[in-house]
């Protein structure tokens, strides 16, 4: 289905030719026969729709081969722990005693942190980008932010461990300390490597994923909303405020629960900054460990069925929370651009 | 002569100070997020560079890595392995994904269809360490050894989902009467779809592929526990391999500063070749062949 509205592709396919004349007629009669060849019946239009058939449900096969594996090499945990294993403090691989509780608190905690920092910053980049700044430095701008998509995660965790680490132990975690360690959040040595570290990095790698879809969600708020507000004698902030983030908030939801499964399920750089020690501590500026990363350096090195197993279960969790907090978010930001496709990795 | 008896225009109520106030804040606001977005990005890459750089030298590019303590030596192994590893996704992605994605635009107008699309989405945020955790339990625990192919076959899963659903979009975008032009001459469906459809999309599902493969030319989780590294030159699909995300990980959180610098070049190179990839989409999306969403 075509949508005249939209700019078409360049089409090179095959095209009438100026110099094409009657003379030529044998040769692009020559050359349009082999699009004929192999028409005679409906046989090879059964394959090709069956092979075809055969991809789409490779995607289905796909999901399903990822949940079954999960499911069937996490058993031997799962009828070891029971529900046990998500309350569990302990994790013991020597006794064998797993509980995944301090992994799942870092995990939650480290994105919900994360969140705090990027949510504010990202919809500043977004409105900017889209209602206030002059139209020339808009592509640049959205440029930028994508590039920030497009460095690894473990560039990320690299520049972390030798810029952002010290930068942290040496200035802001003693500033913290001192103004806020009475709230109990910034207690403790500064030695960097902590839980703060890891949701600040975590905050910088999912800004252009609520950035993006936040624009992407501003773009499509009708501009009559905007004309009606600024005609009502509105400033342009209280035009932005009324008239587009107001239409625009389950989109902007979705994004931000978009950037939140992708935080859940981060890994490298997480790794590198946090510390792997499983403790819950209140204080950020102690170490913790999240479920991606004790998959991240146990898996390899897991020695005995029911550690690999106990592994395989964070990993299980992992992805089932990663799946619905996903689907969540594809819903709310299909409700608002209509089914048209988000392209937040464009 | 008539008189005009309007009464005089009252002049506009001025703003209220409070709101033009708050209006240049917010701006204000606006702006500072914007600076405090953009530094990490910038402070990320001129650290890159300016490490990076002083260590990239003929040796990196060309040796295998050296014991510690020992300086020199290059992360060429790793390069090479990251190059046939993603080969290896390529092969196995590249044509499900686009497969997938023709059925959807041409076959898939329909409920089961949306239930690919979904699981396509779906599939898109898996966290990349349960990908890894699911090409072990396929591939490694079936050869009874980490492997290339493992590897491969994890970012096969990554790139799946990406390639289907761009494939999908630029098809829909060949206009219908193309498709039409083509049936009313005889051609059958499937050349029709394969020689006008897809042929007319080619740029546009190609940018789709290098997407996908940008995104996961830097992914180290999936590789932890599946492509594992290697010291060594290997090329066989069913051994050990290097990679160079994976070697970046291991020299950075080692304790030898010749191991840093190291990982710093590996870093600037890894970068250029996803910037190099993701500029040259872009510089193709601009030049128009593609609308600009």
């Amino acid at each position: 289905m075509a949508i005249p509205s939209l700019p078409r592709p360049n089409m090179h396919g095959p095209q009438p030719v100026e110099s094409t004349k009657v003379s030529d007629f044998r040769s692009t009669e020559k050359r349009a026969a082999s699009l004929f060849r192999g028409t005679t019946g409906e046989t090879a239009d059964r394959v090709f729709k069956f092979v075809m058939l055969l991809c789409g449900l490779a995607v289905l096969a796909t999901l399903a081969l990822i949940v079954y594996q999960l499911v069937m090499r996490s058993a031997l945990s799962w009828h070891a722990f029971g529900f046990k294993f998500f309350a569990g403090h302990d994790w013991d691989p020597v006794n064998e005693q797993f509980g995944a509780m301090p992994f799942i608190y870092g995990t939650l905690v480290s994105s919900l942190l994360a969140l705090l920092i990027a949510i504010p910053l990202s919809i500043g980049v977004a409105v900017f980008t889209t209602e206030m700044c002059p139209v020339v430095l808009r592509g640049p701008l959205s440029f930028f932010v994508e590039l920030l998509a497009a460095i690894p995660s473990v560039v990320y965790g690299l520049w972390a461990i030798f810029v952002l680490v010290p930068l942290l132990s040496n200035y802001v975690q003693p500033f913290l300390s001192k103004t806020l360690g009475w709230t109990g959040l910034f207690e403790g040595p500064p030695y960097g490597i902590s839980m703060l570290a890891a949701g600040i990095i975590l905050a910088i790698m999912i800004i252009p994923i609520i950035c993006s879809i936040t624009r992407e969600v501003l773009m499509v708020v009708p501009q009559h909303q905007r004309e009606a507000a600024l005609a009502l004698g509105a400033t342009r902030w209280e035009m932005i405020r009324v008239g587009v983030l107001r239409n625009a908030r389950a989109g902007i939801m979705g994004g931000i629960i978009l950037g939140l499964g992708r935080a859940l399920g981060e890994t490298m750089a997480v790794t590198m900054v946090i510390g792997n020690r499983p403790e819950i501590a209140k204080s950020l500026f102690a170490p913790g460990y999240t479920m991606a990363s004790v998959l991240a350096n146990e898996f390899s090195e897991a020695t005995g069925n029911v550690y690999l197993s106990a592994l395989i279960e964070i990993g299980l969790a992992l992805f089932l929370v990663t799946i619905i907090v996903n689907a969540l978010a594809r819903l709310l930001v299909w409700t608002v651009t209509r089914g048209q496709p988000a392209r937040a990795n464009a | 002569m008539p008189e005009i008896n309007a009464p005089a225009r009252q002049p506009v109520a001025p703003i209220a100070l409070r709101r033009r106030v708050t209006d240049h804040v917010m701006t204000g606001i606006a702006v500072l997020t914007v600076i405090l977005v953009l530094v990490p990005l910038f402070a990320v890459f001129a650290y890159l560079v300016y490490r990076g750089v002083g260590s990239i030298n003929w040796a990196f590019l060309t040796q295998t890595p050296k014991p510690v303590g020992e300086a020199g030596g290059g992360m060429a192994n790793a390069i090479v392995g990251s190059a046939f590893i993603l080969a290896l996704a390529s092969i196995l992605g590249v044509p499900v994904g686009v497969g997938a994605g023709i059925y959807l635009a041409e076959f898939g107008r329909n409920r089961f269809g949306d239930v690919i699309r979904f699981t396509a989405d779906v599939l898109n945020g898996v966290p990349s360490i349960v990908v890894g955790i699911v090409a072990y339990s396929i591939v490694v625990l079936s050869q009874k050894h980490f492997s290339a192919l493992a590897g491969g076959v994890a970012l096969a899963i990554m790139m799946i989902p990406t390639i289907t659903r761009t494939t999908e979009e630029m098809l829909l975008l060949v206009p219908q009467a193309l498709r039409e032009a083509a049936y009313g001459l005889g051609v059958s469906r499937w050349r029709t779809t394969l020689s006008i459809t897809l042929r007319t999309a080619t740029s546009g599902v190609i940018t789709g592929i290098m997407l996908a493969f940008a995104r996961v030319a830097g992914e180290t989780a999936p590789l932890l526990f599946t492509a594992f590294g290697n010291q060594f030159w290997n090329l066989r699909a069913n051994q050990p391999t290097a990679a160079l995300p994976l070697q970046i990980f291991n020299y950075a959180i080692s304790p030898y500063d010749e191991w840093h610098r190291q990982a710093w070049a590996g870093a600037l190179v890894l970068i250029i070749l996803i910037v190099t990839a993701v500029a040259a989409v872009r510089f193709a999306v601009r030049r128009g062949t593609f609308g600009a969403a």
